[in-house]
């Protein structure tokens, strides 16, 4: 779909590319624990904290991508990113009716918090692609791009200052995924 | 509002688009890349995308024309035919697909299902059951194309590859397969009471009532073939999918 966008693109785990990078996208499907060792163990973390702390890289997360940016998971034991003040917690099925199946694996709507160039020509109607069983809880509303409803109101979108993060897929949610993402290719 | 899933099943013999009838008699309908470029457009939610002669042929999934297939879909991929290794699984998600179908190994080697929901995690292990009624109108799960009967009783089947850790069944009636005489609603009863994990309804839509239908009967998907690769019973062949106000007003608004 970056193909499509005319996006330049690698997919790297090196330093030096990193370092060259100008936007970088953190994806990922699978256990935080998982996600945050294989981060520790490339030796990205240093690069990662150095280009988005300090150069201020663009970079948007993607499902536990996202996830990763925050303090900690309920899913696993080890620290996140901490670039946004916000959990992860797993989807609570005590406030869900009972038909509502944990993991959320459906298209459902965003309901956006603050306007936001990622978000440039989409709107509340614009369906995106989700599969997760945990969510991200911002500490700090101001974090909070977008919400969703899935049994009860969650936070699907985070954004703060030139770090984003989307539970979704955009990746795999048509013309408004990539919307999305050649809005972020542009930022 | 709760959305659900309405999932285009499309067949393939190798790298031809077939539809059959009971999993026989395949037609030829086209070509799999023009048909995913159809159901972009028509913006939908998910493909299934099964290679119904790779396990009888003894041959691996078509590992270039998946890929090929995958960087043309714009929504969620599951692939399923000829898979029986990890190493096949790990190449398939490599692609870029999302979620790996399993079925005729399932009987002989579950293990596989727990070690591959370890690693790629559970909501991308499908476990596709092929069911058809015996003489005695009891269910009977099948696999290698509705060929071979498995021979453990259905419910215990899939009460044990849910406990292997399967993500997600997708029930397809051979009985119905292709009839357009709407789900096997008593099938998928039956079946999404016995077990947690989600069902995908498929086998015998007809309208967007029998999608309805298969969710209030338990699924939390529904599948189709025929209905959205022909214009209807007469068969003439036509890609296509319903309009989201549609989906909207005659599903997910009455659930």
């Amino acid at each position: 779909m970056l193909k499509r966008i005319g996006a330049k693109t690698c997919i790297s785990s090196n330093v030096d590319e990193i370092e060259q990078a100008e936007k970088i996208i953190l994806p990922g499907v699978g256990h935080f624990d998982f996600g945050m060792r294989n981060l520790k163990q490339s030796g990205l973390i240093e690069v990662l904290n150095k280009k988005v702390l300090k150069d201020k890289v663009p970079l948007l997360g993607i499902c536990l991508g996202a996830q990763l940016l925050g303090n900690r998971s309920e899913e696993g034991v080890e620290k996140g990113l901490g670039w946004i003040n916000m959990d992860v917690v797993k989807f609570d099925s005590v406030k869900m009716p009972e038909n509502y199946k944990i993991p959320h694996m459906s298209w459902n709507e965003i309901e956006i918090k603050k306007s936001s160039k990622l978000l440039e020509g989409l709107n509340n109607k614009s369906r995106f692609y989700f599969v997760h069983s945990y969510h991200m809880k911002c500490n700090d509303e101001n974090d909070v791009l977008t919400n969703t409803n899935y049994g009860y109101e969650f936070t699907s979108a985070v954004e703060k200052d030139n770090i984003f993060g989307v539970q979704f897929h955009p990746e795999k949610s048509h013309k408004f995924g990539m919307k999305l993402l050649d809005n972020f290719v542009k930022i | 509002m709760r959305r659900i899933r309405i999932i285009p099943v499309l067949t393939l013999q190798n790298e031809k688009l077939v539809k059959t009838i009971r999993f026989k008699n395949p037609t030829y309908i086209g070509d799999p890349i023009n048909a995913v470029k159809i159901f972009n457009e028509k913006e939908v939610d998910e493909i299934v995308i099964l290679d119904i002669t790779a396990t009888k042929e003894k041959r691996e999934p078509n590992y270039s024309k998946i890929e090929e297939i995958a960087s043309e879909a714009f929504m969620p991929f599951a692939y399923g035919g000829g898979i029986s290794t990890l190493a096949q699984i790990e190449k398939l998600f490599k692609l870029g697909i999302e979620k790996v179908v399993l079925n005729s190994v399932l009987e002989t080697n579950m293990n596989l299902v727990t070690e591959a929901t370890k690693i790629f995690g559970s909501q991308s292990i499908v476990a596709s059951i092929d069911v058809k009624k015996n003489l005695f109108g009891k269910n009977q799960a099948y696999k290698i194309s509705g060929t071979t009967k498995v021979d453990i009783p259905l419910l215990d089947f899939v009460k044990q590859l849910e406990q292997a850790g399967v993500g997600e069944f997708f029930i397809n009636s051979i009985d119905k397969d292709g009839t357009y005489t709407g789900y096997d609603l008593a099938l998928i009863n039956k079946i999404s009471s016995h077990v947690n994990a989600p069902i995908v309804a498929c086998g015998g839509a007809c309208a967007i009532e029998s999608f309805l239908l298969a969710i209030q009967n338990g699924a939390s998907a529904a599948a189709a073939g025929s209905m959205f690769v022909y214009t209807g019973a007469t068969r003439g062949i036509l890609i296509n999918y319903p309009k989201q106000e549609d989906l909207v007003s005659k599903i997910y608004q009455l659930i």
